[in-house]
């Protein structure tokens, strides 16, 4: 159901759209910093609040947040290839499953590319720099 | 009905971002997180990787829940396009238009991907094959070697102050001006 939702919004936002990310990178409008932006400001909120307060989850758990590896090299490597493929294909993972549904249906063979990309990362990994 | 109306319009960057946090805290409050591409994980898993790699000897099984969020994104997807537009069209700016045409893409922004690119038929053309293709392992390779992508780095790690993330997001926007400014000109024109 959630996910749902963000197939919804993905589409109606045009976050799924190759131009919209052609044109982010070029720096020609504010509506992808805008969308991302805005995600981050309350997200920063609802994180925060998350911690301050000790909110539960629906298991009656406290909610808790994994911090992310401390591992830098491989943060700035790796977010540089994901980079240059976003841009490529204008598609993140998410973006390529909702994209399928939109009935672009030639994103299978993108998902595909991008399952054997992190499979040859999970081959490759023990000779990479983390 | 106004709010069908208004729903089926291009929705605004100001309602989007605020509903994604919201997709976020919805996802954590059923006790999961936010974070798309460790479903090409559980996918290679599933598709037998464990044998060849550890990296894919992991319990997929307990992050079930995630394989299902994408099964509703692509229906999302579906329900979006059918049902709540009554337009393809992308405003992109004028700017964009120009550079576009002048790299040959026919009709900037009059649907949501460039159709000469991205269709089945358009793989006749050797270099749109090698586009997704690459582009695709790109993605996938990087968002593991980063540790996440736009979702899981961008959103739900910088949300949490989280410096990796901040440096991975520092990264998507080396290679996507890379990519944009200096390898699609060429590669479009080719």
């Amino acid at each position: 159901m959630t996910g749902l939702i963000f197939g919804i919004i993905l589409t109606k936002s045009e976050v799924i759209s190759w131009f919209r990310i052609y044109e982010m990178f070029r720096f020609e409008s504010f509506h992808m910093y805008g969308v991302i932006g805005s995600a981050v400001f309350f997200g920063v909120i609802i994180t925060l609040s998350i911690k301050r307060f000790g909110l539960k989850s629906i298991n009656g758990e406290i909610i808790a947040l994994k911090p992310k590896d401390r591992l830098f090299k491989s943060a700035l490597f790796g977010g540089t290839l994901f980079g240059l493929g976003w841009a490529m294909t204008g598609a993140c993972p998410g973006p390529m499953f909702v994209l399928v549904g939109n009935g672009a249906s030639v994103f299978l063979l993108v998902i595909a590319s991008a399952m054997f990309g992190t499979f040859l990362y999970g081959i490759l990994r023990k000779y990479l720099p983390h | 009905m106004e709010l069908v109306e208004w729903i089926r319009q291009p929705w605004p960057w100001y309602v989007a971002g605020p509903m994604l946090s919201g997709v976020m805290f919805l996802l954590l409050y059923f006790g999961n997180k936010f974070g798309v591409s460790s479903n090409l994980r559980s996918l290679c898993s599933i598709a037998g990787a464990g044998k060849v790699s550890s990296f894919f000897r992991f319990d997929w099984k307990a992050d079930i829940w995630n394989l299902i969020f994408v099964v509703g994104a692509l229906m999302g997807g579906f329900i979006a396009r059918e049902y709540l537009s009554f337009s393809d069209a992308v405003e992109i700016s004028e700017n964009t238009k120009l550079e576009l045409e002048a790299l040959g893409i026919e009709n900037p922004g009059a649907s949501y991907l460039p159709s000469s690119i991205f269709s089945w038929e358009a793989l006749s053309t050797p270099k749109y094959g090698v586009m997704l293709v690459i582009g695709g392992i790109l993605v996938g390779f990087g968002t593991r070697y980063a540790g996440g992508c736009t979702s899981g780095h961008a959103i739900s790690g910088l949300s949490n102050l989280q410096l990796p993330s901040l440096i991975a997001v520092i990264g998507f926007f080396i290679g996507g001006v890379i990519m944009t400014h200096f390898i699609l000109p060429y590669l479009l024109t080719f």
